[in-house]
């Protein structure tokens, strides 16, 4: 099994509190899709500098849609999209953006160190070799993600949550003010998912900015302070206690959905799956207890 | 010994056996980024739409690799151009422009009225008459390649890995890949005159593809590629030597041979391995 991650406050690079009272991404109706079909429709939302925000919905819902177009990877079809004062994509040094893990090529000959200093290529620049500094980012994420003593394993002999930590490692070692990480802990084991969210937890009270898309409501409602429901439209945005309650959830996934005794059963719309078999159901429950 | 020294008296078969070396070697490290990235169809397309443009350049009385590399780099960008635009899958674009310029080929080809040449020559190399002049020429051209390899390695290795997540970083991934797209091209025409246009695909990919069944470490997966690349054609070429048969395809059928003792063989997918797996 994994190590547990470095002690608390043993962050990468020293907090900049002064980065937290500002707004660091802001996008204004913004609609935005693949091919003819739009998969988000007038967004509008607001990030504070050193907030720490799950964003949840249905799969299909535009999660992953809203994090590719705030990297400036997805271009807006319509409204404006503001990261750092500047156009998405143009503070890109500034921003780490993990994918999720389906889309990883996982034969892929690379090592868990060689992915987490990629996280260093950008701002090393072609031709220029990794120096003393960029090992040092490298070693500290692995220490930090607990995967200091697998730096030379293949990434496709990695467990599912060592697989997120690696990649978590890579977005570390770029010393990045904005995270935009879409399910950094889905499928993984309790103990990663501990770990993982501590560091976010602490990489958000060092002022730097993190946005992790998740369809685990529990995870949502205990972790994360704030919570934007998404389904094509922000159906809720607030703090997490207030905005998780059944009505609210009945509208983010459209109806299916029962409460039974305090928990909640969610009920994905076989319409909204992409990859899942029809009328598959996601069991959540949004009290502390996580354990399903 | 003198087996291995006597060809050696002949200056066509020392530039065959330098031209042929470089090829591999540059074909070996191209290819492995092309494996990684799936583009092995893409080059064998550009290899077949060098076609036309060797031809047209016969035509015109120019230099054969002017006439390929524009053929080739043009089928690249056009191909990454017409599958954005189109919105189509990247292998409709690519069998779509492959054929077709290298239809156009053939029909320029036919066209030629008291061409004394072969098609043979044209279609699968012919090392041994490589000039003095060609050989520099081409010495040149690997060196581009391999230098723009060299200074890039990173970034490409990055993009082809994860996309969005370099794009998202700062990577100018689009234009990243249009670049890889061009040092396919050039890798191809510099390899036109050892193994021709067919057999172009099998230098890229196979060296590439036999690492890969050694090792699940990018650098030594170059390495070993690299080393395939540069001593196959020097067996190969001998080989030919000794058999009278053509030099591309002895190249060509030495690196398979390598492949398929590394698939049957080798520590990741070899018989070997399944033996001590198997027990139990």
């Amino acid at each position: 099994m994994t190590s547990p991650p470095a002690a608390p406050a043993s962050g990468l690079h020293p907090p900049r509190p002064a980065a937290s009272s500002a707004i660091v991404v802001e996008l204004t109706g913004v609609t935005v899709g693949y091919g003819l079909r739009p998969a988000l429709e007038d967004v509008s939302l607001t990030v504070e500098g050193g907030a720490l925000i799950a964003i949840f919905g249905p799969n299909g819902g535009g999660k992953s849609t809203l994090l590719k177009v705030i990297a400036g990877v997805l271009r807006a079809w319509s409204g404006s999209v503001t990261v750092f004062g500047g156009p998405a994509g143009a503070s890109a040094r500034r921003v780490a953006y993990v994918p999720q893990g389906e889309l990883v090529d996982w034969r892929f000959p690379v090592s868990v160190w060689d992915v987490a200093m990629m996280g260093r290529y950008p701002r090393l620049g072609p031709g220029r070799r990794a120096g003393r500094n960029d090992r040092m980012a490298v070693e500290t994420a692995l220490e930090q993600v607990g995967m200091a003593g697998h730096a030379r394993t293949q990434i496709g002999s990695l467990s599912g949550g060592q697989r997120r930590r690696a990649f978590l490692a890579r977005a570390l070692a770029s010393e990045p003010d904005l995270y935009l990480l879409d399910e950094p802990v889905t499928g993984v084991d309790v103990t990663t998912q501990e770990d993982l969210m501590a560091v976010l937890t602490r990489e958000s009270a060092a002022g730097r900015t993190v946005l992790a898309t998740t369809h685990d409501l529990a995870l949502a409602a205990h972790h994360f302070r704030r919570v934007i429901g998404i389904n094509r439209r922000v159906l809720a945005d607030g703090p997490a206690s207030l905005v998780l309650d059944p009505e609210v959830l009945a509208r983010t996934y459209g109806g299916h959905l029962l409460v039974l005794s305090g928990r909640t059963l969610v009920m994905d719309d076989a319409h909204h799956h992409d990859q899942a078999a029809p009328g598959e159901a996601h069991h959540h429950d949004t009290g502390d207890d996580r354990q399903r | 010994m003198d087996a291995l020294l006597e060809p050696l008296r002949y200056d066509f078969f020392v530039r065959a056996l330098a031209a042929s070396a470089i090829v591999g070697v540059v074909c070996a490290v191209v290819g492995t980024y092309m494996v990684l990235r799936g583009l092995a169809f893409m080059g064998d397309a550009l290899s077949h739409a060098a076609f036309p443009g060797v031809v047209v350049a016969y035509l015109v009385n120019a230099p054969f690799y002017v006439g390929a590399a524009i053929a080739a780099v043009a089928t690249s960008l056009a191909i990454g151009w017409v599958s954005r635009r189109g919105n189509l899958r990247g292998d409709t674009a690519i069998g779509v422009l492959f054929a077709g310029m290298f239809a156009l080929g053939i029909f320029l080809f036919s066209r030629i009225p008291d061409y004394v040449g072969d098609l043979f020559g044209f279609l699968f190399g012919d090392v041994l008459a490589i000039s003095a002049g060609d050989l520099v020429g081409l010495a040149v051209l690997a060196g581009i390649v391999l230098l723009a390899v060299a200074v890039f390695w990173k970034e490409l290795l990055y993009a082809t890995f994860d996309p969005l997540g370099a794009a998202a970083s700062g990577l100018p991934v689009e234009r990243l890949d249009y670049t890889f797209l061009a040092i396919i091209a050039l890798t191809i025409v510099i390899s036109l005159q050892t193994v021709g246009v067919i057999l172009v695909v099998a230098m890229l990919v196979t060296p590439a593809a036999t690492a890969q069944l050694l090792t699940l470490r990018f650098q030594r997966l170059v390495g070993i590629a690299f080393l395939i690349g540069l001593l196959a054609p020097i067996v190969g070429l001998y080989l030919s030597y000794w058999l009278d048969a053509a030099s591309g395809a002895t190249i060509v059928l030495v690196e398979s041979a390598l492949f398929a003792v590394a698939l049957l063989f080798g520590p990741r997918s070899g018989m070997l391995r399944r033996r001590v797996a198997a027990p139990g």
